[in-house]
C-alpha cells in the first residue's frame, strides 16, 4: 500500500477513538444527571467530581485526535 | 498538505509570525502575534480587574462580576484543599483568568477586519506546557518544603497490602509524572481541535458558495453554516470548561502536596 494512503487510513481509524470518547463523556454526564435527579440537594456538591470525570474521559478522546494529527502532519 | 479543503488551510491559523524582530545572544525573541495576543489578554484582564476593585459596600454590576469570579475560585480552593487553600488562590485565580480570557480571545471575530488574524494563545503546546509546568513545580516545591522527604509517602496510599508494595509506588509515580503532560495536552488539544473543526466547516461554506454547480451552495453551505453556529456555541462552552478543569485539577494537585492523601 502507498505510505501516504496508509497514513490517511490510520488517521481515519484514530477517529474511532474520538467517537468512543464521546460515549464516555455522555456516560459521565448521563450518570451524573441520573444521580442528581434522584437527590437534587446533593448534586451541587458533586459538580467538581463531575468535571474531573469529564476531563479524564475527554483526555483519552483528545489523545486519539493527537494521533490523527501526528499521522497527517508529522509522520 | 493533503488535508487542505480547496484553498483554505485549517492549520494556517496556528502559524506564528514575527511582528517585530528581536535577537538576543543568538536567540530569536521576536515580538510575535502570539505575544501580541498575550498582551491583549493581559490588558483585558487588567481592565476587568481594575474596574471591579472599588471596594464599595454596595457593589455595582462590574464589581459584582469580579467578586463572582474571585469568589468562584475561592470556593473551589477551599472545598478541595480546605482552610489552607487560601494561600494558593492568587496563583490559581491568575491561571484561571489567563486561560479563560485567552480562550475567549481566540474566539473573537477579529478576522472581519481584512489582514487581521485571530490567534489562540492556548492552542500551542509550548504555552500550555509552561502553564502546566508552573503548577507542577508549585506542587513539588510546596510538597518538599512542607513535608521534606515524607512527601514520598504520596506514592504509597494508605492500606496498601505489603505484597503489592513493589508495584503500587511505581504506578503512583508514573501517574504523578504524567500529570503535567495530561494537563497541558488537554487544554492545547481541546483548543486546537475546536478551531480546526470550525475552519474546516468555514471552508465548506466558502467553497460551496464559490462552486460552479449551483445546487452546492444551498445543499452544502447553508447546513454547514447552521452547524457552525451551533459549534461556535459549543466552543464557547468548551473554552470555559477547559479553563475550569485546568484550575480544578491544579487545585487537586496542590491538595495532594498540602495534605498528602
Amino acid at each position: 500500500m502507498d505510505a501516504e494512503a496508509a497514513k490517511l487510513i490510520g488517521a481515519g481509524l484514530a477517529a474511532i477513538g474520538a467517537g468512543l470518547a464521546a460515549g464516555g463523556v455522555g456516560n459521565v454526564f448521563g450518570s451524573f444527571l441520573q444521580g442528581a435527579l434522584r437527590n437534587p440537594a446533593a448534586a451541587d456538591s458533586q459538580q467538581g467530581r463531575l468535571f474531573i470525570g469529564f476531563a479524564a474521559a475527554e483526555l483519552l478522546g483528545l489523545l486519539s485526535f493527537v494521533v490523527a494529527m501526528i499521522l497527517i502532519f508529522v509522520a | 498538505m493533503a488535508t487542505e479543503s480547496g484553498k483554505i488551510d485549517p492549520m494556517y491559523q496556528f502559524e506564528i509570525h514575527p511582528l517585530v524582530d528581536f535577537n538576543l545572544f543568538g536567540y530569536d525573541i521576536s515580538f510575535t502575534n502570539s505575544s501580541l495576543f498575550m498582551l491583549l489578554v493581559l490588558g483585558v484582564i487588567w481592565i476587568f480587574m481594575a474596574g471591579g476593585m472599588k471596594r464599595d459596600i454596595v457593589p455595582g454590576r462590574w464589581q459584582m462580576a469580579v467578586e463572582g469570579v474571585s469568589g468562584f475560585v475561592n470556593n473551589m480552593m477551599s472545598s478541595s484543599i480546605g482552610p489552607e487553600g487560601k494561600k494558593y488562590v492568587p496563583f490559581v485565580f491568575s491561571l484561571f483568568m489567563f486561560i479563560l480570557v485567552a480562550n475567549f480571545m481566540g474566539m473573537m471575530p477579529f478576522g472581519i477586519v481584512p489582514g487581521v488574524h485571530t490567534f489562540t494563545v492556548t492552542s500551542h503546546f509550548t504555552i500550555t506546557g509552561i502553564l502546566a509546568l508552573m503548577s507542577f513545580s508549585i506542587v513539588l516545591i510546596v510538597g518538599f518544603w512542607k513535608h521534606k522527604l515524607h512527601f514520598f509517602s504520596l506514592f504509597v496510599p494508605h492500606g496498601t497490602p505489603w505484597w503489592l508494595l513493589w508495584l503500587i509506588p511505581v504506578i503512583e509515580l508514573f501517574s504523578f509524572m504524567v500529570r503535567p503532560f495530561s494537563l497541558a495536552l488537554r487544554l492545547f488539544v481541546a483548543m486546537m481541535a475546536g478551531h480546526v473543526l470550525m475552519k474546516v466547516l468555514a471552508g465548506f461554506v466558502i467553497n460551496g458558495i464559490n462552486a460552479e454547480a449551483l445546487w452546492v451552495a444551498p445543499l452544502v453551505s447553508v447546513p454547514s453554516f447552521i452547524l457552525m453556529i451551533g459549534i461556535t456555541m459549543l466552543e464557547l462552552l468548551v473554552c470555559a470548561i477547559q479553563a475550569y478543569v485546568f484550575a480544578l485539577l491544579t487545585s487537586l494537585y496542590i491538595n495532594d502536596a498540602v495534605n498528602l492523601h
